[in-house]
């Protein structure tokens, strides 16, 4: 009993540890903006290396996602006779949810681990002491562009995750199944509205974008230094956002729809 | 010995600070319940070349972490052109080691950015020259280090001995006071060993530096140093020069200059008694 209450009262001080390093260092990343963003060339790499390169599996898990919605969208709407919403049904679920959580779930998969991992060794490598060593500060250096590059990288695949959605709800609703594709565009012109879906969608894989790209940042950052160590910053990153994403989600959602 | 000189480089003996660039007084530093410094003393002399030896585990790089205020220690001083590295705030401590240059054991070099971008990295961070004498320099410095024609190459295509030679060259490239080598003849074959051993010199007399060698290879260190301190139980236990040190009547250091497998640094790591191990484990 004593040794359980010693545990817990351990992990809570570890956790408390941790919470504290974890504002610290969001704190020396913030202060490392304004200098980070005069140099917009380290910036635009990390654009890059976390946006362009996760283009591949952000379109097709898009394009899948989209047309899956269709075919299951299409056989509910069915037994109503309302297959004309289609368009406004597949485009609600990805411009308002599925775009902004399961890009970012992806994000942290694809990129997320990339920055855990590529900060975490060049940690074990020394390059970061190498560089504290030159009087560069790795955080201003190398964390708080990749930070900034992710966090631009994420609305943006979240729209392109949309926008290949509703090609592949198109593609299965109209191409294959039959639906007019009239009452498939302008439903979901009429019903998807700028500010409550859009802009609601946009905001979402902004925050989901700080919070993937701090926890990756961070996990690397203060990894162990061995391979081992790396390892599990990598895992950490994608579980730790994974939980986060929808644990914001949820409370992002009520305070938008404003009913709980 | 370091610890004779105490009190001719305390706040009394201002005069020697010019004649060293590092000063270390009573260092004290524990990781975890295990003391690796304890109340250690010593001189870095400038313009030489001052060897810091020990046995495995003795924290001779955790020294040089000290040195440029990497990590903290728990007591005593560690005075860079007479100011203390352990009372400085970030910005100051950043300014001193632009004067400073360190080798790292794998070289620490960027793996993501060629040789030519790895040692104009430091100038490009810390200056605002023009392209065209960014070129000079990491030419200069390149060739210094005989490696002019590998500027294209990327840091995975350098063997051990090539990666610690581009990372002398950005070590060099700000052209620091002082350099700090840390093992830097660690897993090197003969000829690229000579060739560091060489450089190291040549670097430190040819450019005016001060460089302290951290290693445990007692024969290269011998060739080069001016000034060897051997460390042991925290404490420096020898200095002088290295044939002073192979003079030593000292066990700890006759055992570690002549290479001996056990003496006052035990062969075995401590344990129960052999048998009385063996004996439990078959009664079990």
């Amino acid at each position: 009993m004593r040794r359980v209450l010693l545990d817990t009262v351990y992990a809570v001080q570890e956790w408390l540890e941790t919470f504290g390093a974890s504002q610290i260092f969001l704190m020396r990343v913030l202060a490392g903006c304004p200098r980070a963003l005069l140099r917009p060339g380290l910036i635009v790499r990390q654009v890059y290396a976390s946006g362009v390169l996760s283009l591949a599996i952000i379109g097709i898990s898009g394009l899948f996602v989209g047309m899956v919605l269709a075919l299951q969208g299409y056989n509910s709407l069915e037994r109503f006779g309302a297959t004309e919403s289609l368009g406004v049904v597949a485009a609600l679920a990805l411009v308002r949810e599925l775009g902004p959580v399961v890009t970012a779930l992806l994000f942290a998969g694809r990129a997320g681990t990339a920055l855990a991992s590529e900060i975490g060794l060049m940690r074990a490598t020394d390059q970061l002491s190498g560089m504290e060593m030159m009087a560069v500060d790795p955080v201003t250096r190398v964390v708080v562009p990749r930070f900034i590059g992710g966090i631009i990288s994420m609305p943006l695949l979240a729209a392109i995750f949309s926008a290949m959605g509703i090609l592949g709800a198109w593609l299965v609703g109209v191409v294959l199944l039959g639906v007019d594709e009239g009452s498939f565009w302008s439903s979901m012109r009429e019903q998807v509205d700028y500010k409550d879906d859009v802009l609601s969608g946009v905001l979402k894989s902004f925050v989901f974008g700080i919070a993937a790209s701090l926890l990756a940042v961070f996990e690397g950052y203060n990894s162990i230094p061995t391979a081992e160590g790396v390892s599990r910053a990598t895992t950490r990153t994608v579980v730790l956002t994974a939980l986060s994403v929808l644990i914001l989600n949820f409370m992002l959602t009520a305070v938008l729809i404003g009913e709980v | 010995m370091a610890e004779d000189s105490t009190t001719e480089t305390g706040p009394a003996g201002r005069g020697r600070r010019d004649e060293n660039i590092a000063i270390i007084r009573d260092l004290a530093y524990s990781r975890g319940h295990r003391k690796i410094f304890d109340g250690l003393n010593l001189d870095i002399p400038r313009g030489r070349v001052t060897a810091i030896m020990g046995p495995s585990g003795t924290g001779k790089t955790t020294l040089l972490r000290l040195m440029t205020g990497q990590i903290l220690p728990d007591q005593g001083s560690i005075l860079m052109e007479g100011r203390d590295v352990c009372r400085m705030r970030r910005k100051e401590l950043y300014e001193t080691r632009k004067r400073i240059g360190m080798l790292f054991q794998n070289g620490a070099l960027l793996t993501d950015i060629n040789v030519y971008e790895n040692v104009a990295f430091p100038l490009r961070e810390h200056t605002r020259l023009p392209e065209r004498l960014v070129r000079h320099i990491v030419l200069t410095k390149l060739h210094a280090v005989g490696l002019r024609g590998a500027a294209e190459l990327m840091p995975a295509e350098l063997s051990g001995g090539m990666a610690r030679r581009v990372a002398l060259a950005r070590a060099i490239a700000m052209d620091p006071d002082l350099i700090l080598y840390d093992e830097p003849f660690v897993g090197l074959d003969p000829i690229s060993m000579g060739v560091i051993v060489r450089l190291i010199r040549r670097m430190n007399d040819a450019l005016g530096l001060t460089s302290v060698v951290v290693s445990h290879d007692v024969e290269e260190i011998s060739s080069i140093a001016d000034r060897t301190y051997l460390l042991s139980d925290g404490k420096v236990v020898a200095s002088g020069s290295p044939e002073d040190l192979q003079e030593n009547c000292s066990a700890v250091v006759m055992q570690f200059m002549n290479g001996m497998a056990d003496g006052p640094v035990p062969f075995h790591y401590p344990a129960p008694d052999y048998s009385d191990q063996l004996l439990r484990r078959e009664q079990e």
